[in-house]
């Protein structure tokens, strides 16, 4: 690393982090985060989900919803002086830019209006007396010119004329970078898991790049779960765990392992009495060669067995993939490969069928699928039932017309409020008034109403209070346990899973990294999280 | 080779079937070449200009702008009131223009605006504007004027004291823009008269429309058109952008139904608008245009092939089953059917192409 | 205050403002000598003429397809069912039996392909219905110049072929079902039989949207993610609504004729399904949820409107304004839903 830019030690640093805390409503998620960053250095943020990243990058670009749920503590700086954002606009006149996961190029424009949107060079025309600035005309030989040189300086070649549409996903990702350093001003650069949509010779080129511009003096937050690039490209890395930072490291000092075990912690060991020996029950649902073309959560190729009677987990990072494998099955996704249940195969992309083999789900996105958030308590329960098995329904007229049977869904629905500790007035209520907790209450009567054999709860306790959360989970092993129902719980949140699972599968970049006994120790799932199989197999032996 | 034609075929079969049918009822309708001509001719003339104003609000990604009559009615208050006070000739025609300027920017304000709270569904909403504005439109003319608007010209107001009559003969300025430069020429043994300050007027607002997009304000328009969010995260200010590709796009209207007046030479004060968006807009989508891409070769094709099917298909339909009636039906129903199968086309195509862009994605082992 | 509030946000400031206006209406209308009985009859006439077409609008709006803009598709079953029974000379009840059994089995049919279309354009299903529905409309006329129809009552006295503008019902099925039962006591008229064919389609309606189909159609349109993933064919379910919808229109447009004396073709249909989407949104119907109510509520302020108004108004002004309240109130109240903040997701 060249230091060439970074000219006297005594001056302030180009980004100081200084005790940053945040609440999301009396819930802590970034607690006295501290951190300085100087020109032309490169700081990898690693964490698990929720850990706090995103918040923290929020906060340093001036996002809205920072101010709109109560603002921060702590102080940020740049080159010394106090940054308070109040808007990404007021973060990029500062100097930062800031790369997102997913692309947000026009597809019909060219990489050179791509890279200058909305800081078009422009010419002045008599016009613009009287219809004002937005007038003028575009300077096109100008804008080609300062798109060109903004590519040069990540010294890999674009034409500027291609149209986005047509660009592989690679050079989409050039050209946002050297939208956000086409600035003059740019300083400091967020690349938000800018790796995580390429192939890994295109990761090699753009981690050359990155290199390239830091010796030109532009520092860099670089956020990554593949540690073996942050380990690779970065000066200095900061760990986030529970909204703390737990270590800061230079790479030479530490090695992925060592990284993987402080990002998972060893939090409080808990309960993992649920080791039952299950080597003498039979498979209930064998999965071999899935993939499901799921928007944001694809997956590639999965296998894997569940045992009759055990409670499976599904873990893994965003965006890898382990949503899918449950909206596949239940058919919710186009997916293909082949799923056997309880002795028969079963057809994919077809939620009727699915669900009258016995088997439920409740989604993790319980607003856009999981509920009618119009309608009443008991419609939403009753409803599933009502169609698949024929429940809830009266004839009239010997048969000729069915009518549904408002009195057994309200005392269904009562039955489960009561159970459940639904809170609500009455099973009139609509869902959509309802807290986050009681929905998925509702969510899950829905599935129980059913009887299912094997049940599938994708994130059972996202974005509900901690009350709600321990009864989730106190039912999913009460239910396992005595009805003898298989459960398939798809979490975000490793130490849940652990907590209620018998074995737990990985699932990164859409395939299983690896299956382990739920007593496995945290640092080798984080391990297998991160892609790092070989190491985590390594540790195994 | 073969491929690019395949692709110029597909993206032109809409124009390509009209040149078909037109070749098929041309011969049949048994008109001749110099009455053809000079019909298109006017008709170009005519109707040239509403078109063009159509591109704009595509351009800006709101779809087919149904609210352009708000225009048209703007336009024929200017009339009403270059009438009233007699101002004849080309000065009472930009008199016209000048007063429906001003009602033209309010109402595409207003449009703009409720369009901005109806994101998605523009065209249904613009369209019901449309009706909502020619009630508010028809209570000014027929109530208001001679009552609270000073207009008393006998010419214009109705014999009970108030309200403008249904047909307004519009002395004085008829062909009065067609007419300052006629060229005539001879094709066969038919005087052809062609309207040069008319296409002259039409030369710069296609020019207009060319430098316009290389603005700023142009560019803007586009970046919205393509990814509203994407430009709202760029600060670009979507909203108001909106709100003036609208404005713009009423008031070129309005401009536009002074010049299609004039040169049929009555108006009729409770209809002439109503017709104007539907034939404006089937005009544009035949000459090959879609929901969110529009050029200014599109209109002039589009213009002259729906006219010409406008003129040949009563004739036709009478030579060939004895009925002209049908043959006017026949063109009422492809104004609308061309525009029912382009809304289908676009809403169908988005479709696929969201599905498409998925598939990528997909695993390897689908087989 | 906070109910008397909640209550005016359920219900919408434009209803409030329309359902006073109507009330102080009829409070004038004896003041400005209006017969007060006249009117009542006159609403409840137009409300029983018009009731089934607003009918027409609930099962689309509640399966998610939107305001049955395509509303003339199902007319123009209708109108065919109508026509062919004049064409045998039906007479009475049984002539308007024979045009419902022409007319229904055909709506269906229509239903069935516009629903093809409809499915295929989710979220842009408004715009496309209404020219959908204008293009048949079109494609009609043609038909209407075409079809082998022989009548002396219906076809052009001079031309031999092609079928009228307007055709009478007198002599054929003219008033069936309003005079039926009817009352008739000085100015006051009511047409007991038209209303109560008006309460059985409600019946049906009502008892559909109980039955399991309904309830999965209803869920359909409440989030079409949620029905999908209970096992629902939502594309099915959909299809379903539009066939019902078109049907009903069908219904609708017989029960109008046969109490305004007259089948109106050509062009007649091409505006006839605004007033219908009108009145359901001014009964507090939205852009993805509507019940019976709805429709009763609506089709009486929206007739009582029609109704009173140019009575009442030019009474007082002397002047003819209804035209202009009419287009006022009908697209103000449509344009009010499609700006309206609502809840969907897609």
């Amino acid at each position: 690393m060249t230091l060439e830019n970074v000219v006297r030690t005594d001056s302030p640093p180009l980004l100081k982090i200084d005790g940053v805390g945040k609440e999301y409503f009396g819930n802590k998620v970034l607690e006295e985060v501290s951190f300085t960053l100087e020109a032309g250095e490169i700081l990898g943020l690693v964490g698990e989900n929720g850990a706090g990243k995103s918040t923290l990058m929020n906060i340093l670009f001036g996002m809205p919803v920072i101010a709109r749920t109560g603002g921060y503590t702590g102080r940020i700086e740049i080159n010394g002086r106090e940054a308070a954002f109040s808007s990404p606009f007021d973060a990029i006149d500062a100097g930062i830019g800031m790369v997102h996961q997913e692309f947000s190029l026009l597809p019909g424009f060219t990489v050179t209006e791509n890279i200058l949107l909305n800081r078009e060079s422009t010419k002045y025309n008599p016009l613009v007396e009287v219809f004002g600035e937005r007038i003028r005309a575009l300077d096109r030989a100008d804008m080609t010119k300062r798109a060109k040189s903004a590519i040069s300086k990540l010294e890999f070649h674009i034409d500027s004329n291609t149209v986005a549409a047509e660009m592989p996903v690679g050079h989409k990702q050039f050209t946002e970078i050297a939208r956000e350093i086409s600035r003059d001003n740019t300083k400091l650069l967020v690349l938000d898991e800018p790796t995580a949509v390429l192939t890994e010779s295109e990761a090699e080129i753009l981690i050359r790049a990155l290199r390239n511009l830091a010796v030109k003096g532009i520092a860099m937050v670089f956020i990554s779960h593949r540690l073996e690039e942050v380990v690779d490209l970065c000066d200095k890395i900061v760990v986030l765990r529970d909204g703390r930072v737990v270590r800061e490291a230079e790479p030479k000092n530490t090695d992925v392992y060592q990284i993987a075990s402080w990002m998972v912690g060893r939090k409080i060991e808990g309960d993992h009495s649920r080791r039952v020996d299950r080597e003498d029950t039979e498979p209930i649902l064998e999965v071999s060669h899935l993939w499901v073309d799921m928007p944001g959560e694809t997956v590639r190729d999965v296998s894997f067995t569940v045992q009759r009677g055990e409670i499976f987990g599904i873990g893994g990072l965003a965006g890898q993939g382990k949503l899918g494998i449950a909206n596949g099955i239940m058919g919710l996704h186009p997916a293909g490969g082949k799923v056997v249940f309880d002795g028969k195969s079963i057809p994919l992309n077809d939620p009727a069928h699915v669900l009258k083999r016995d088997m439920a789900f409740v989604s993790e996105d319980r607003r856009g699928v999981g509920l009618l958030l119009d309608e009443s308590i008991d419609w939403n329960i009753a409803f599933t039932s009502m169609q698949v098995q024929g429940r809830f329904l009266k004839s009239y007229l010997g048969g000729l017309i069915q009518w549904r049977d408002d009195e057994a869904m309200r005392d269904a629905a009562d039955r489960y409020i009561e159970l459940l500790e639904i809170r609500c007035t009455s099973h009139r209520q609509r869902a959509v008034e309802l807290s986050g907790g009681n929905q998925q209450k509702v969510c899950l009567a829905k599935a129980f109403v059913i009887g299912p054999k094997l049940l599938f709860v994708s994130e059972p306790t996202r974005g509900i209070d901690i009350g709600a959360k321990k009864l989730v989970l106190d039912t999913l092993k009460r239910v396992n346990e005595e009805q003898g129902m298989t459960v398939v719980v798809t979490s975000s949140e490793l130490e849940e899973l652990r907590a209620v699972c018998d074995r737990i599968t990985i699932v990164d970049s859409g395939r299983v990294s690896g299956i382990r006994p739920a007593n496995c120790p945290a640092e080798e799932f984080g391990l297998l999280m991160m892609g790092a199989q070989d190491i985590a197999a390594a540790v195994e032996r | 080779m073969m491929n690019r034609l395949k692709q110029f075929l597909i993206s032109n079969s809409v124009p390509i079937v009209f040149v078909g049918l037109s070749a098929l009822a041309i011969p049949i309708s048994g008109y001749s070449a110099g009455y053809l001509v000079q019909e298109m001719i006017t008709r170009l003339a005519r109707n040239s200009f509403l078109v063009l104003s159509l591109l704009i609000p595509i351009m800006a990604g709101m779809g087919l702008n149904f609210g352009m009559v708000l225009g048209a009615m703007a336009g024929q208050i200017g009339l009403i009131f270059a009438i009233n006070w007699s101002v004849v000739g080309i000065p009472g025609l930009v008199l016209a223009s000048l007063i429906s300027m001003p009602i033209a920017v309010f109402l595409g304000f207003v449009c703009g605006n409720v369009l901005n709270r109806a994101k998605g569904r523009e065209m249904v909403t613009s369209y019901i504007l449309g009706f909502f504005t020619n009630g508010v439109y028809q209570f000014v003319v027929l109530y208001a004027m001679g009552n609270i608007l000073p207009v008393t010209s006998p010419q214009l107001i109705l014999s009970r004291g108030y309200g403008i009559r249904n047909a307004v003969t519009l002395t004085g300025l008829r062909l009065a823009l067609d007419r300052a430069m006629n060229f005539q020429f001879k094709l066969g043994d038919f005087t052809v008269n062609m309207p040069i300050g008319t296409f002259l007027l039409i030369g710069v607002f296609c020019l207009f429309i060319l430098w316009f997009r290389g603005t700023k304000l142009g560019q803007d328009m586009r970046a919205i058109g393509q990814d509203m969010a994407a430009a709202d995260s760029a600060g670009i200010a979507v909203e108001r952008t909106r709100v003036i590709a609208i404005i713009i796009s009423t008031v070129l209207a309005a401009f536009g139904q002074v010049i299609f007046l004039q040169n049929i030479g009555t108006m009729n004060t409770y209809n002439s608008h109503e017709q104007t968006g539907m034939f404006s807009i089937a005009a544009l989508l035949i000459g090959g245009a879609t929901i969110s891409k529009a050029s200014i070769s599109n209109v002039f094709i589009g213009v002259t092939l729906f006219h010409l099917m406008f003129v040949v298909s009563p004739t036709a339909g009478k030579e060939l089953i004895g009925q002209a009636q049908l043959g006017e039906y026949f063109r009422v129903f492809v104004s609308y059917g061309i525009i029912a199968a382009a809304l289908v086309l676009h809403a169908w195509k988005r479709l696929r192409e969201r599905q498409a862009s998925r598939r990528g994605l997909r695993g390897e082992t689908q087989g | 205050m906070d109910r008397l509030k909640n209550f005016i946000e359920d219900f919408g400031w434009p209803r409030i403002i329309i359902g006073i206006f109507l009330l102080c209406l009829f409070i004038t209308a004896p003041f400005v000598g209006v017969r007060v009985g006249t009117s009542i009859s006159d609403t409840l006439v137009r409300v029983g003429m018009n009731g089934v077409l607003v009918l027409a609008m609930v099962p689309m709006v509640q399966s998610g397809c939107g305001l049955n803009f395509g509303l003339p598709l199902g007319i123009i079953a209708g109108l065919l069912g109508a026509t062919t029974s004049v064409q045998f000379g039906m007479k009475g009840l049984l002539g308007i039996l024979f045009a419902f059994s022409i007319a229904i089995p055909l709506g269906l049919a229509f239903g069935f392909l516009y629903a093809q279309i409809l499915n295929r354009v989710k979220g842009e299903e408004m715009m496309i219905a209404t020219y959908v529905g204008f293009s048949s409309v079109a494609l009609m006329c043609m038909a209407w110049l075409l079809l082998p129809f022989s009548s002396p009552v219906m076809i052009w006295g001079y031309g031999g072929s092609g079928l009228r503008t307007t055709i009478s019902t007198d002599g054929f099925w003219n008033h069936v079902l309003s005079d039926f039962m009817s009352v008739q006591a000085g100015s006051f008229y009511f047409p007991t039989g038209m209303f109560l064919f008006f309460v059985l389609m409600l019946t049906v309606v009502w008892a559909f949207f109980r039955t399991k189909t309904g309830t999965a159609m209803t869920a359909v349109g409440s989030n079409p993610e949620f029905a999908r993933a209970s096992g629902i064919d939502v594309d099915r379910m959909r299809t379903i609504s539009v066939m019902l919808s078109t049907a009903l229109g069908a219904i609708g447009i017989i029960v109008y004729q046969q109490s305004f004396g007259f089948i109106q073709l050509y062009m007649g249909p091409l505006y006839m399904a605004f007033p219908a989407v009108a009145a359901i949104l001014l009964g507090g119907a939205s852009v993805n949820k509507a019940s019976i109510t709805n429709v009763v509520v609506g089709t009486f302020l929206f007739q009582g409107i029609l109704t009173m108004t140019p009575s009442v108004i030019n009474n007082l002004i002397k002047t003819d304004m209804s035209e202009v309240i009419r287009i006022i109130v009908s697209n103000g109240m449509i344009l009010y839903a499609l700006t309206r903040k609502t809840r969907v997701k897609r």
